[in-house]
Order: structure tokens, then sequence, then C-alpha cells
């Protein structure tokens, strides 16, 4: 393999901000990445990963802060002088120029030889397996199809860093699959580095070494998959982490790591003690880890309304007399209607402090 | 053709599954159905307004006063007081085209990063509501000996004596220009806002500079528009009359083709002789407009998003 990665050893973002008029997008954002690393950014739309994307690749000026590729300070120059490659949401390729035209426009622009470039364009297409189109206009291809151009084009300048932003969400759920297997594929054998902006937390924990969970322009947690989904160090990182259920109560009985809550009425949930309390916290619960309690275990008594097959278990939803709905799992069917305790995994559930944001 | 004969609508049967299907069926096939008599309300007027206006004058310009049919054209074409108004026009029309589509360009590029683009539209669009008439005028007093424009220069000492503006090819060209460019802008704008940002973001994050964007990027796919452009304004300019009388020197250097056809008609009540007249100018910007169009054809003209759908 030819094509490789620009070498560096580590990109650095300073304190980046970036305002727009009052609002500030990014709030100051500090961020050490190694050489060789799959980043995912990961937030909702609107907590300013895209513009941190956009900003490192310098197509926003940044209001306060510096950007770092080693000892060089980056921020300060232009899109064209930064030299990362980057895959858009829209793929944005040339609609007038054929496949190879527009996988080899990077080279064209950096004056590469025609006899080079032209292996280099051959290699990134086989990379995308794209080999056979390369005479073809962009639209011509299926969208999975002009993705992968668009990743050859991002590729064949052998950038240092690799900026994808959303790159799948325009496409469908097979092809989004598919696709997953190919961007880590070629990272790997790139020794690429690569940052990755997503909404998609299964995206991120499938494809990422490390995620940075981002909300309101900040960055909540960072950590390796694993981490982020077994320890979520904020109520806002286990809402994108899959803990759907979240449960206000008091706190009634503190057993070292483990927190009892009260919902009302003596429903008692425990978990792990995440935060310090006082007094009351949040106890958040995928719906995996809330199944019905066994005979005089305590738990939520609510009354089932609805329940769906899933093939090894059922997943249901019930309700308390509140209006409080709980998501669970079940390994029997239930009947609508019918009254349940349900009981969450104390070494899985999570006891927050009160909502901080 | 048993089956057409029949009511539209009729059923038929298994039996005579081999005819053919009705003539309602067929057509709609086709995409011809009741909706398409919606068309010709617009094909009556374009018949009564265009082509037979045109189909007459055609016949008109073949009968002339004296002489065999083609004697109004072998006139035209051996008078230079008459042929050279094709000469004069051509001068005034290419280059105040060329020159606005060149001032267009940059000056959409801008105005497509702006916020208040509405503000900026709704002043540019006020030269086309004013009419040429009204701009003459202003360019009458504006611009003349006595006109503000010629007082400041003198005042400021630049020119000894008023510098001529008006009632001349300078005159035209300007009024051209005044009156032309909104309408060279607004497409130009259209054309340029149209192709999506994100084709010059990912140019310039593969090292394209400013330059090199506009070249490999932005220019290829605006090639297509910019020719409609050309030819739209082109024609536009080409048909000049008020401002060629009014601020211009109609006798001589601004005696373009449609005062020589004026002239035939209402002065020397030749109609024959200015149907040819306008017969050879309505030649003449088709060859043009023909050229540029068949230039298109080298250029790429599918959709200019960077994305499927």
């Amino acid at each position: 393999m030819a094509i490789h990665s620009a070498p560096f050893r580590e990109l650095r973002l300073d304190g980046v901000r970036r305002d727009f008029g009052r609002l500030s997008a990014l709030k100051g954002l500090s961020l050490t990445i190694r050489q060789g690393e799959f980043i995912a950014l990961l937030g909702p739309s609107g907590c300013g990963k895209s513009t941190a994307l956009n900003c490192l690749a310098g197509l926003l000026p940044i209001t306060a802060g510096s950007i770092w590729l080693d000892e060089r300070r980056i921020d300060v120059l232009r899109p064209e002088q930064r030299g990362f490659g980057m895959v858009f949401q829209s793929y944005a390729l040339f609609p007038h120029m054929t496949v190879r035209r527009n996988a080899g426009f990077g080279l064209t622009m950096r004056g590469v030889p025609k006899a080079e470039a032209a292996r280099r364009i051959d290699e990134a297409l086989a990379l995308v397996r794209l080999g056979e189109q390369a005479e073809k206009l962009p639209g011509q291809l299926s969208g999975g199809q002009q993705q992968r151009v668009a990743i050859a084009r991002a590729i064949v300048i052998e950038p240092p860093l690799i900026l994808m932003d959303e790159p799948l969400s325009n496409l469908d759920a097979k092809l989004r699959l598919e696709m997953r297997t190919d961007i880590r594929r070629i990272h790997d054998r790139l020794g690429a580095t690569t940052i990755y902006v997503t909404h998609d937390q299964e995206e991120a924990l499938s494809l990422a070494d490390r995620i940075v969970v981002m909300r309101e322009g900040d960055i909540r947690q960072v950590g390796t998959p694993a981490e982020l989904y077994a320890q979520p160090a904020h109520l806002d990182v286990a809402d994108f982490m899959g803990y759907r259920n979240r449960l206000a109560g008091r706190v009634v009985e503190t057993a070292a790591d483990r927190v009892t809550i009260d919902l009302g009425d003596g429903a008692l949930l425990t978990g792990l003690r995440c935060e310090d309390l006082s007094g009351t916290g949040i106890i958040a619960v995928r719906p995996d880890d809330l199944s019905p309690a066994a005979a005089g275990e305590p738990g939520v008594d609510a009354t089932v309304r609805a329940i769906e097959y899933r093939g090894r278990d059922f997943h249901g939803l019930a309700t308390r007399p509140d209006g409080l709905e709980l998501f669970f799992r079940s390994d029997t069917l239930l009947e609508t209607g019918s009254q349940i305790r349900l009981a969450a995994d104390p070494t899985r559930a999570l006891v927050f402090a009160e909502n901080r944001a | 053709m048993s089956a057409s004969a029949r009511a539209p609508g009729a059923r038929v049967g298994p039996s005579k599954a081999t005819q053919r299907p009705p003539l309602r069926l067929r057509l709609a096939a086709r995409g011809i159905d009741g909706v398409t008599l919606l068309v010709l309300p617009a094909l009556l007027l374009i018949g009564g307004l265009f082509v037979y206006p045109f189909a007459y004058g055609l016949v008109l310009s073949f009968t002339p006063k004296e002489g065999g049919a083609l004697a109004n054209y072998v006139r035209y074409f051996s008078d230079p007081f008459l042929y050279d108004t094709i000469w004069t026009t051509l001068r005034l029309a290419v280059p105040v085209t060329v020159l606005n589509l060149l001032l267009a360009i940059p000056i959409a590029f801008r105005v497509r990063l702006m916020r208040h683009q509405r503000l900026l539209t709704t002043i540019l669009i006020l030269p086309i509501t004013l009419g040429t008439v009204l701009v003459a005028e202003g360019m009458l007093f504006y611009f003349g000996a006595q006109g503000w424009f010629n007082r400041a220069i003198m005042l400021l000492g630049l020119s000894p004596v008023p510098v001529k503006l008006t009632n001349n090819y300078i005159g035209v060209f300007l009024s051209l220009l005044i009156t032309g460019f909104p309408f060279t802008f607004l497409l130009t704008l259209s054309y340029v806002t149209g192709i999506d940002p994100a084709l010059e973001q990912a140019a310039a994050t593969l090292g394209a500079g400013p330059r090199a964007r506009f070249r490999h990027v932005f220019l290829p796919l605006l090639a297509p528009g910019l020719a409609i452009t050309f030819c739209l304004s082109f024609v536009q300019a080409y048909s000049v009359f008020p401002s060629a009388v009014l601020v211009g020197e109609p006798s001589r250097v601004t005696r373009v083709i449609s005062i020589a056809a004026y002239h035939a008609a209402f002065e020397e009540y030749d109609y024959s002789m200015a149907s040819a007249i306008a017969i050879i100018m309505a030649v003449i910007q088709l060859l043009i407009v023909g050229a540029i169009l068949a230039c298109r054809q080298f250029f790429y003209r599918g959709p200019v998003a960077g994305t499927k759908g």
C-alpha cells in the first residue's frame, strides 16, 4: 500500500472558541489527539460538533484559542494550506468531473506528476472498491458510491488528518452498516488519524477508539466506547449512551457505592453512585437493565402499556399512576394492562445528582 | 384502427386483447390527455402575437414597393448607410454585454455571501423599472455639459472643458450598461447562488486557492448559465432604440439597426423595407445566440449540487 498518512505526533486544540454573533457555538474546546486515533465527536444537533470540525478544517475562523499540529500553529492557516482531507455530509463531489478527476482533484492542485497521480488515484479507487466506475460522472452513481468517491478524494492527498462530517447520514440503514466497516478498514489500512462527527451513538461506539461527547458547545466526557458505555460521567452522556429511563427521587439509603432511591410511594430502585448526592438523585437505567422483579424484591410498580417482541426477548413500556414512563425488558410475554413490579440491575443502574445543566 | 374508432373508454373484452387499446389510452401513454388542452391559450397567444406577425413581416419583406422579391435585401446590402447599422449595433451591444457580464460575476460572488441580499436586489431592480427613457433623461442632466458631473470635474480642475459623455457612443454605451446591468446581474446571481457552497469548501480542503476554485469548480458549472445570460442580455442590447436616439448621435455613430428600421417605416413609409431590416436584425441575433448556445454543449449541463437527489 503506497498511500499512507502523513506522520505527526499529536493534534492539539487549545481553548477553541467560536461565536456566531452573541451565540457561542463552541465554548473553549481543549482536546489532544494522537496520530492513528479514530475519534468520534458525538452529540445532538446544535451541540457544536460540526462547528468544531469546520474550525479544524479551516472553513470557519475561530474566535479564540489555537490549534496545533505538533509545534506548528495551524488555526491561522487557510483551509487549502492545512492539507486535511474532508468528507462532507452532502458528499460535495464536483458534478462536472468524472470519478477519476474528482478523486485526483487534490493531486492536480498539488501539481503531482501525472504518472504518480494516476497510480495513487487507482489505488485510492481500489481501496474504496470503485475501480470500475472511474469514468462515470457522480450523478450516475448511487449515494453509497458517491460517498466512497468522496472518501477516495480525501485520502488520496495523504492527509495527516481525515475529517468526516456525518458521512453516512444520507444513506439507508443497510448501506450505513457496510460503509461503517469500510471506513474503519480504510482508517486501519492507511494508519490514518480520523475525526468523525456523528449524532448516532451506535456509529460512534462501533467505529471510534475514543469518543468525545459534546453538549451545548462543551465537551461533557472523553473516553473509550467501553468507558462511556459503562460509566458515563454525566446524565447527558448517559442519555446519549442509551440510559433511556431517568427517574428522579429521594435518597433513602447509602451503602458503600450503592444508593437506593425512592421514586415516591415506596417505589425503590438501587444503583451505583456516580456523583455526590444531597438528599435527591436521578437514577439512569437502560431498558435492558430494568426487568420484572423476583417475588418479594423491592422495585417500582407500574402498569404494562405496550410490549413488543424482539426475537430473543420482549421490550415493554409501563406507566406509573403519575404518568411516569418506564422502558423495560422481559423474558416472557406480558399482557398489556397487567400490573408488574420492575427492578433495576443494581450493578448497572447509575445514580446522578440533580441535573446540573 | 377499429379500436380507435370505438367510443373512448369502451371495454375491451379478453377476446379482443390482441387489438390495439383505445385511442385515449394510447394518447395518455404519450402524456396527452385533457390537461394538455390547457396549452391551447398559450399556443394561440404565441401564434397571434409572434408567429403570425413574423410570418407576415417575412412575406412583406419579399414584396418590395418596386423590383424583384429580393430588392429590399439587395438595397440594404449595397448601401453602406444601411448595412453599416449592423456593425454599429454590434459595436455597442457586444462590448456592453461582455462588460456587464464581467462586472456581474465578481459582484454576484460577493453578494452571495451578504446578509442583506434582498435590499440590494431591490435597489438593483430599480433601473429596470425606471425604463430607458428616464435613465436617458437623468444622464442628460447628470452627464451633460452643465451637469453635476462635468461641473465637479471642472471644479476639481481635472479637465478645462466639459467631458462629452452624452450624444455620442459613450452616452449610449453608458445607458445600455446602466439599464442592462441589473438584468445581467440578477441572472448571474441566481446561477452563482445555485451552486452548492460545499463544493467550494471541498475544493478548498483539497488545496485549491480562490483562483483555482473559480477556474476548476465555479467557472465550468457557471458557463452554461453565463452563456444564457449573455444571449438574453445581448438580445436586449442589440434592439437598443430609445437611448440610441436620446443620448446618442442617431444620425451617425449610434445609428443602430432599429433606427434604420424606424426610418424606413415611419419616415419613408416603406413597410416592406422596414420588414426586411427587421428580418435581417432577427437573423443576426439568431446567428449570435445560436453560436453561443452551440458552445454550451462543450460544458457540463447537469445539476450543480454536489449530491444526488
